[in-house]
């Protein structure tokens, strides 16, 4: 899919709170030998006073920092999240509030499990690219959930980022194109008024995340005429720290291309934010014309895949705001595993 | 809860983006905002939004927290002084660990400010935690 007029990402900024909690905590509080092998080293955790609002407020704020655009010329706000603080009542009006793009605005939150943010960024791309908009924030960020005991918990963690689509005379990476691919796969679901999201078994892996990453990807280097050595960097969802690697190496992809952007290795599936956090990674060391393949997941089930290069203006807007690495490197230890259920507000009385 | 909803969105231009004050016949700036000037006594104070940044002037832990804030305790409370100017009150965020002194760089964050109940609505507002990676 191409956009009427060039679009790109005018700005880009991401969040991850500095709570961690060790794998190894999580496996001893469920009697599992420590001699397992766990997924994950650490994951990130959101402080007390910290959600999804929160985290998103802090990347919509570094996005801004690192565009030309002021508040009051953002169009759109779109969040995309499968941790909203609010059943009802929009995440979204709460960040365009925050950062002061308020009254003359759209915004909505998104659900599409992970791919709530890549989702945000096609209708970014495209509310820009028609002419609607001059400037559109795409954002994907989760305090994820998962049950306690279950083997999700080691990696369910909590980030996020913020994309800012603008024209391309302000970009900082242009779109070269995106592609979708979406079917209705069972692969994780959580109905009303249950806390944590259930697993249809034999419907994880091949039939959902491999699937429609291969297909999304292979369909948008297929429209593009290109193939991966095309491509500097590479990011997919990370939902642990083999299926991205396996998705990439079945592609054409090596390891030099993806590791940048395995930030799962360091703080486990942010969810939402996880491909868009990868592709920050991969903006905060990218030099100008660096091509940049991304493409998300999301169970239900969905890839979107877009086609990146960057300009020339992205070194100098860099150091606006923090980086990837600014966030992964400020870490707090959380003590216990009973420290961490108080955190999550997993403890509920009866 | 539901007496303070109208006041916490009344006051969400200075809980969300730390607006007060400007006084257009002096260098006054005030947090939160006023409607006359103390200094001139100027009225039609225009809004003024500060930057965010400042440095700590004061600072205590909370280890015995009033009702509605028990699920964050012990956290900081603290004084801050802007840039601008003004001296303002309010809650530290990401203190556990860090070893807060007087005159520490902070910078504004939006948190949760209490801990409503689950049926209830959230109170996000300004916070100040110590100053973020790189200087910007």
């Amino acid at each position: 899919m191409k956009t009427g007029r060039e679009v790109g990402i005018a700005g880009y900024g991401v969040y991850i709170p500095a709570p961690r909690i060790d794998a190894r905590t999580i496996a001893a509080a469920w009697g599992r030998s420590p001699d397992t092998r766990l997924p994950v080293r650490e994951k990130s955790v959101p402080a007390a006073d910290e959600d999804t609002v929160t985290m998103a407020i802090e990347a919509a704020r570094g996005a801004l920092r690192r565009s030309r655009a002021g508040p009051s010329a953002v169009r759109a706000v779109w969040v995309g999240t499968e941790s909203k603080p609010y059943a009802v009542k929009p995440s979204s009006t709460i960040v365009a509030e925050a950062i002061g793009a308020t009254p003359w605005v759209s915004a909505a939150d998104l659900e599409f499990a992970c791919k709530a943010g890549s989702e945000a960024m096609q209708t970014a791309c495209a509310f820009v690219g028609s002419g609607m908009a001059e400037y559109a924030l795409a954002i994907g960020m989760d305090a994820a959930q998962s049950k306690p005991g279950d083997h999700l918990e080691f990696t369910a963690a909590a980030g996020g980022a913020a994309y800012l689509f603008g024209p391309a005379a302000d970009a900082l990476a242009l779109v070269e194109g995106s592609r979708s691919f979406v079917t209705d796969t069972p692969d994780f679901f959580r109905r009303q008024h249950m806390h944590y999201p259930e697993h249809g078994h034999r419907f994880t892996g091949e039939p959902s995340y491999f699937r429609h990453t291969l297909e999304a990807s292979r369909g948008l280097l297929e429209a593009l005429g290109r193939v991966p050595s095309d491509y500097r960097w590479a990011v997919f969802h990370q939902p642990n720290p083999k299926f991205m690697r396996k998705v990439a190496a079945e592609l054409g992809f090596g390891e030099a291309q993806i590791a940048p952007g395995a930030v799962v290795d360091r703080i486990g599936n942010t969810y939402s934010g996880a491909s868009l956090l990868g592709l920050a990674a991969f903006l905060d060391a990218a030099r100008a014309g660096d091509r940049i393949f991304f493409c998300s997941y999301g169970s239900g089930a969905g890839s979107d895949a877009f086609s990146l290069v960057a300009t020339a203006r992205l070194e100098a807007a860099r150091d606006a705001a923090p980086s990837v690495a600014d966030y992964l490197e400020r870490r707090q230890p959380i003590p216990d595993y009973g420290a961490y259920l108080r955190m999550t507000r997993a403890i509920r009385m009866l | 809860m539901t007496v303070e909803l109208p006041r916490y969105h009344r006051l969400r231009g200075a809980y969300y983006r730390l607006e007060g004050s400007a006084c257009p016949a002096c260098p006054g700036r005030y947090f939160p905002p006023r409607a006359v000037c103390p200094a001139c006594r100027t009225a039609g104070l225009r809004m003024f939004a500060f930057c965010g940044r400042g440095t700590l002037y004061s600072f205590s832990r909370v280890l015995q927290p009033p009702r509605g804030f028990a699920s964050m305790a012990p956290y900081a409370v603290g004084m801050v002084r802007l840039e601008e100017g003004p001296l303002i009150s309010c809650q530290l965020a990401d203190t556990d660990g860090v070893d807060l002194s007087i005159g520490m760089p902070v910078e504004m964050v939006t948190r949760k400010l209490r801990d409503a109940e689950e049926h209830g609505y959230i109170v996000y507002g300004y916070k100040f935690r110590p100053r973020l990676g790189r200087a910007r």
